[in-house]
């Protein structure tokens, strides 16, 4: 031990908090395994990324570990069947996010067999692995970044192992009050978080690895330090850190471990680092050794609102209201729920929602008024606990007036929104609310100027192909006129060729005249009455005669 | 002697710097005028006409020229005249009513295409080719790519084409302003 918490080789960051843990409530019972729901309501997407589009429909009999939803696009990660069942349906249903909106979502009703998904011989092999099988695999399994973030891990590798990776840090911290699902699974499957570090390894080909322990989890450190030295990992160290809160945000948990910073804008990759939480490892761990893609997690159910608290290995799409149910129900007669430990959590409005990959914690908390905020007076104390070495006052300034290109100049993106500023706030300013508003209030402005910049390009190109089809229709005309002018010259030449004597130019006139000397002779008197002998103007007259006599007659 | 030397020095100086000037002003001399191309950054780029002009950059380019005032735009809204007037040092004016009102929630043009009868006229008049279809055949909307400008309504035959406000996803969803200070007067 004295080798870890005296390491000379911890550092510090900037600014934390001393927070009240809370942890012991949680870990007074054993990990439990959480009963099969009535219904399971699955998300179809639950990781940050591209979404996924379904993969089998209503009504389809369903095994355990078999492919519902997937994308083809590089980050996403697809989604799997927690139990062997029927699809009910395919709908919207409430889900935990901020706006409290609904999403897409499978209604999977659980036959009970929990029958396993047989996968093809070559979809997980324990044996000879290559690093890209690994990333298939880590991929087809639906792997995502269990601290929270929901990052798909495939895509994370691969962007990483572009360039060479010194150290690889193992996120144990969880420093989060109230949380203990990642020190309840390093104490139960040590042996399994570290084969899952043996596979990183194996991908990224680090040159030490550094598994980060906040110092009030004796027993992980101890259940973790035990597996070590029973496994054969090489390079490997475990580190026990001084529990300060956030000590495993990432580029936190990068400056304790290697003293190293990740500036501004800048990936943890950049500097040889990467970083992976435990809960990651062992999911690893589950579809390469057991052949099962990522459709249960542990999840924490905790807080003075609730009975009995403790830890639950939970499938994916548990309604929130059956784990209440199993921790006794509630202990308080209005509960407010989040998801999510008390600093960074997401508030729900209902306990109808389901368990996501992202679901670490069910905390309940007693209902209790906001205190009244006032103005801010100054006092700077938020700029002492910032770890991400921000100014949050000048953010607070700039967001509520609405400058948000100052807050960007400020670094409002290096905000981890982790709440220390808020909670130090003597005014009770709702700071992270401020800078979330902020956030999204420059996301939506960026969106709104790509939307535009595509819709410019759209119409000058529509311009552009309008002009370019009059020029062309001009063109063809400009041709045939000259071709027919063309033609009509060569003609003219043919004949002017023809009749060498008469100049060209006189054809017209020639040809006129033709034509006049031509009407003239039709205008010449009929010539059949001239030239008659007498016997023939004999008969002539006397046939006028007959003709005059008729005609009398007649009248 | 002395103001003779003085005069020569600054009018030499005063002539070289004018040839440095005039130089300058033919070997960097700017193409078009920058202040457009500023000014049609801002607009929303429907190309919807509401202003009076015939999309959004000949818009801009009167701006620019002072031929018209920056709040004829309704689809950029109040947003739209406050950015034009910081960006031209102008005030800044109410939208003007006589050219449309600002819908804050966006809209999307929709085609019935049971009632479609395949004209075309409507991908005539779309300005950002968002129409897909073609002689008798359906028409459609590419949803992502209409800028809700409406133009494909007056040539429809059949009147089958609505506007309908875009649905919110949870990719656009925005967290909400917090809440301002109750005012300090009462206590």
């Amino acid at each position: 031990m004295t080798q870890m918490s005296n390491n000379p080789s911890v550092f510090r960051f900037h600014g934390g908090l001393h927070l009240d843990d809370h942890k012991a409530e949680s870990l007074t019972r054993p990990l439990q395994t959480a009963s099969l729901p009535a219904e399971l309501i699955i998300r179809i997407s639950q990781h940050i990324g591209e979404p996924n589009i379904a993969a089998v429909k209503v009504g389809d009999q369903v095994a355990r570990g078999q492919l519902l939803a997937e994308s083809s696009e590089l980050v996403s990660a697809p989604v799997h069947a927690p139990t062997s069942g029927i699809i009910r349906a395919i709908e919207e249903r409430p889900i935990a996010h901020p706006s409290g909106n609904s999403a897409p979502c499978f209604i999977l009703i659980p036959d009970g067999k929990d029958t396993q998904y047989v996968y093809d011989q070559g979809w997980c092999n324990t044996h000879d692995l290559q690093p890209s099988d690994l990333l298939r695999l880590i991929r087809s399994a639906g792997i995502v970044g269990l601290g929270g973030a929901t990052f798909p891990t495939e895509a994370k590798l691969s962007r990483a192992r572009l360039q060479p990776i010194k150290t690889l840090i193992i996120n144990g911290a969880e420093c989060e009050p109230y949380i203990t699902c990642d020190d309840i699974l390093m104490q139960t499957h040590a042996t399994d978080v570290l084969r899952g570090v043996q596979l990183l390894q194996l991908m990224l080909q680090p040159e030490q690895t550094l598994i980060g322990i906040e110092d009030n989890k004796p027993l992980a450190i101890k259940a973790m330090q035990q597996a070590l030295e029973a496994s054969q990992l090489g390079a490997t160290s475990i580190k026990s850190i001084p529990t300060l809160y956030p000590s495993g945000g990432e580029k936190q948990l990068i400056k304790l471990l290697t003293g190293h910073e990740v500036h501004s804008r800048q990936l943890s990759f950049e500097i040889g680092v990467f970083c992976q939480n435990v809960g990651t490892c062992y999911a690893i761990t589950q579809a390469v050794d057991r052949c099962q893609p990522l459709t249960s997690r542990i999840v924490t159910v905790t807080g003075p609102g609730i009975k009995n608290p403790g830890n639950w290995v939970t499938r994916l799409g548990t309604p929130i209201s059956h784990l209440i149910e199993l921790a006794g129900g509630y202990s308080v007669q209005q509960p407010k729920l989040v998801m999510g430990g008390p600093m960074m959590g997401l508030n729900l409005s209902t306990d109808q929602v389901p368990v996501v990959k992202a679901t670490n914690t069910i905390l309940i908390l007693d209902h209790l008024d906001q205190p009244q905020t006032q103005e801010c007076v100054r006092c700077g104390q938020c700029a002492e606990v910032c770890p991400a070495q921000l100014l949050p006052q000048q953010l607070y300034w700039y967001s509520k007036t609405r400058q948000f290109e100052l807050t960007e100049q400020y670094h409002l993106f290096d905000c981890i929104e982790c709440g220390c500023c808020a909670a130090v706030c003597p005014s009770h300013i709702p700071l992270v609310q401020h800078y979330r508003f902020a956030k999204s209030e420059i996301w939506e402005q960026r969106r709104k100027t790509y939307n535009s910049d595509r819709s410019r390009k759209r119409h000058e190109f529509r311009e552009a192909r309008l002009l370019k089809l009059k020029q062309q229709d001009e063109e063809k005309r400009r041709l045939k006129r000259e071709a027919l002018a063309a033609k009509a010259a060569e003609e003219q030449k043919a004949k002017a060729a023809d009749t060498s004597s008469t100049p060209s130019v006189d054809a017209v006139q020639a040809a006129l005249e033709r034509v006049k000397a031509r009407k003239k002779a039709q205008q010449v008197e009929p010539q059949n009455t001239s030239n008659l002998t007498p016997e023939q103007q004999r008969q002539i007259d006397e046939a006028n005669s007959r003709r005059q006599k008729i005609n009398q007659d007649k009248s | 002697m002395l103001v003779l030397i003085a005069v020569l020095t600054l009018s030499f100086i005063a002539g070289s710097f004018g040839l440095i000037l005039g130089y300058a002003a033919i070997r960097f001399r700017v193409e078009g005028n920058p202040i457009v191309d500023q000014v049609d950054a801002i607009l929303p780029q429907t190309q919807c006409g509401q202003c009076g002009y015939p999309g959004c950059r000949p818009y801009a380019e009167a701006i620019a020229n002072g031929e018209a005032p920056i709040n004829q735009c309704p689809p950029g809204g109040n947003s739209t005249i406050v950015a034009l007037a910081d960006l031209l040092d102008v005030e800044v004016l109410p939208l003007n009513a006589e050219h449309g009102e600002h819908n804050e929630v966006p809209l999307v043009a929709f085609i019935d295409e049971m009632n479609c009868i395949g004209c075309t006229l409507c991908i005539q008049a779309c300005p950002v080719d968002a129409i897909l279809g073609s002689a008798k055949h359906m028409h459609t909307i590419i949803a992502v790519e209409c800028t809700g400008c409406a133009l494909c309504l007056p040539p429809c035959p059949v009147d089958c084409i609505d506007m309908i406000p875009v649905k919110q996803t949870l990719a656009d969803w925005k967290w909400s302003p917090p809440e301002p200070l109750s005012s300090h007067t009462g206590r």
